[in-house]
């Protein structure tokens, strides 16, 4: 089954007057399916966050179709089955650790004793079992990021999708949210997530997509794209950024 | 249901922001200087502190309104808040109501407690004249209804500006509409004597457009005991529900549409 289905998902900006619009996403093709953990890597810029955005339907797509656990975008309560980490950590500082679960656990209509039993749990796997009761403004970068993990875990969802969730983390932290992604898998759990990380995304995907200036240039297995032997991820992603570019340049000129 | 969570939220914002709390103290300061201020009169002491005491509760308010009112969606999407709770199955009108029940509800809890406060100042000044401390001016709660209703509609006003404007640029859209639309009666009477139909035409389109804010003054009539027609309340209830669910109507079409970038 497609997890996450989008068929030429185009998203052009318009910017200020007399500036040309930006296309930050142009004729995206994209299929996850039920289970697997999908690493979207691209450089900076390349659209990755307007890509998940438009997933989450905090943007809306120029044109194209796109579809979550075969509903169409606009079925809200398609995400009631998704769990959510938005690039760099922002949530209510007034709020404590656990406050700030009950919260979005309401948003997604779970009893009270649910998510008292489901933030205690999940304070405990990203290790804020003692910060439950500090407000947020006093939580480091780190610490907000693992908040931000169980937030997006507290429905159980079935699908999860994380953009840079390793940004922001030190190698234990890294090394822990790789292992909490494999463990998320192992559960049955479609894991979609973007980085610029290669070596992580090396470490933990069944697939990858790589997207460069709006455009899907590469989706496959690693042991399909890659030169097993001769080449790491990094190697293949420098070389094909540059393809990409030098491609665009040609299409320009 | 889910918006009484962002409501209950956006309460708690509130009664934790330190600027709310020196509002409500400077105004229950206000109130309370209102008996000095009434020593220094002959007679009519009640009068005066029912006048200054209305006009501190109804000027607090409106600053808590206009300034809570202008960051409700603005400031969740400068802060980038808004990303986590909207992926959520959450819609965003449900959102919005969510956020105005939430400021409304910090609203009430403050008129309240100011209203409290000048009653207490009513007795204060009651007793201190050997009167009974119990025969206090009953219309008070409807004046102070009046002003809620006033401060619904502003917060409505600010949220809407929220939705598509930065903070700064919706306090100064707010404040302007407050301002507009406590003259709009001279507005209008100015539309009926302009020469050129098309300047009379302007100024009755913005009398109808704009909120009719002086309706919901009566702090005058109630400290000067005038009679007031129960269907005057009944009216000017009605109007500011029209106009309140009219501006969250707005705002919401206004909010599905943008891209939160």
């Amino acid at each position: 089954m497609k997890v996450i289905e989008a068929e030429q998902l185009t998203k052009t900006y318009t910017l200020g007057l007399g500036q040309s619009p930006l296309k930050a996403l142009e004729g995206l093709d994209l299929a996850v399916q039920e289970g697997e953990v999908f690493g979207f890597v691209g450089p900076n810029g390349a659209g990755k966050t307007t890509t998940i955005k438009i997933l989450m339907g905090l943007i809306h797509s120029t044109s194209g179709t796109a579809k979550l656990l075969g509903q169409s975008l606009d079925n809200i309560e398609t995400k009631s089955k998704i769990g959510f980490l938005p690039e760099s950590s922002h949530f209510y500082e007034y709020l404590t650790a656990s406050e700030i679960l009950a919260f979005y656990g309401k948003l997604f209509g779970l009893s009270n004793n649910l998510i008292k039993e489901r933030t205690l749990a999940l304070l405990k796997q990203v290790g804020l079992e003692s910060s439950a009761h500090l407000q947020l403004r006093k939580f480091s970068k780190g610490m907000l990021q693992r908040i931000g993990i169980a937030q997006a875990l507290i429905n159980d969802p079935e699908l999860i999708i994380l953009d840079e969730p390793m940004s922001g983390l030190d190698p234990i932290g890294r090394r822990e949210m790789r292992a909490l992604i494999l463990s998320l898998k192992a559960q049955g759990k479609t894991i979609f997530f973007s980085s610029h990380i290669t070596h992580d995304v090396e470490m933990i995907c069944d697939r990858v997509g790589i997207l460069v200036g709006g455009r899907l240039l590469r989706v496959g297995r690693l042991s399909e794209i890659l030169d097993t032997g001769k080449e790491t991820l990094e190697d293949y992603f420098i070389r094909i950024v540059q393809e990409g570019v030098t491609t665009t340049a040609e299409r320009i000129a | 249901m889910k918006w009484q969570a962002v409501a209950v939220n956006t309460y708690r914002e509130a009664i934790r922001d330190k600027i709310l709390y020196n509002l409500l103290i400077f105004a229950l300061i206000l109130i309370g200087g209102s008996i000095l201020l009434a020593t220094l009169t002959l007679g009519e002491q009640s009068k005066i502190i029912m006048d200054f005491g209305l006009a501190s509760i109804n000027l607090f308010g409106i600053l808590m309104a206009i300034f809570l009112g202008i960051g409700l969606v603005s400031k969740e999407i400068e802060k980038k808040t808004l990303y986590t709770v909207l992926s959520k199955p959450i819609g965003r009108t449900e959102f919005l109501l969510g956020k105005y029940a939430g400021l409304l509800l910090t609203l009430a809890i403050n008129t309240i407690i100011m209203g409290v406060g000048l009653y207490l100042a009513l007795m204060l000044n009651q007793s201190r004249w050997g009167l009974s401390i119990w025969d206090v001016e009953p219309r008070l709660v409807f004046a102070m209804g009046m002003i809620y209703l006033e401060l619904a509609i502003l917060t409505a006003v600010a949220l809407l500006f929220s939705t598509f404007t930065t903070t700064t640029l919706a306090a100064i859209f707010t404040l302007s509409i407050y301002v507009v639309g406590h003259i709009s009666d001279d507005l209008m009477k100015m539309g009926e004597k302009m020469e050129t139909p098309l300047t009379g035409l302007l100024l009755k389109g913005i009398y109808y457009a704009l909120p009719n804010l002086s309706n919901f003054d009566i702090k005058g009539q109630v400290a000067h005991k005038v009679t007031i027609a129960p269907s005057y309340f009944f009216y000017t209830t009605l109007y500011a529900l029209v106009y309140c669910t009219l501006l969250m109507r707005i705002a919401s079409f206004i909010f599905k549409r943008r891209d939160l970038r």
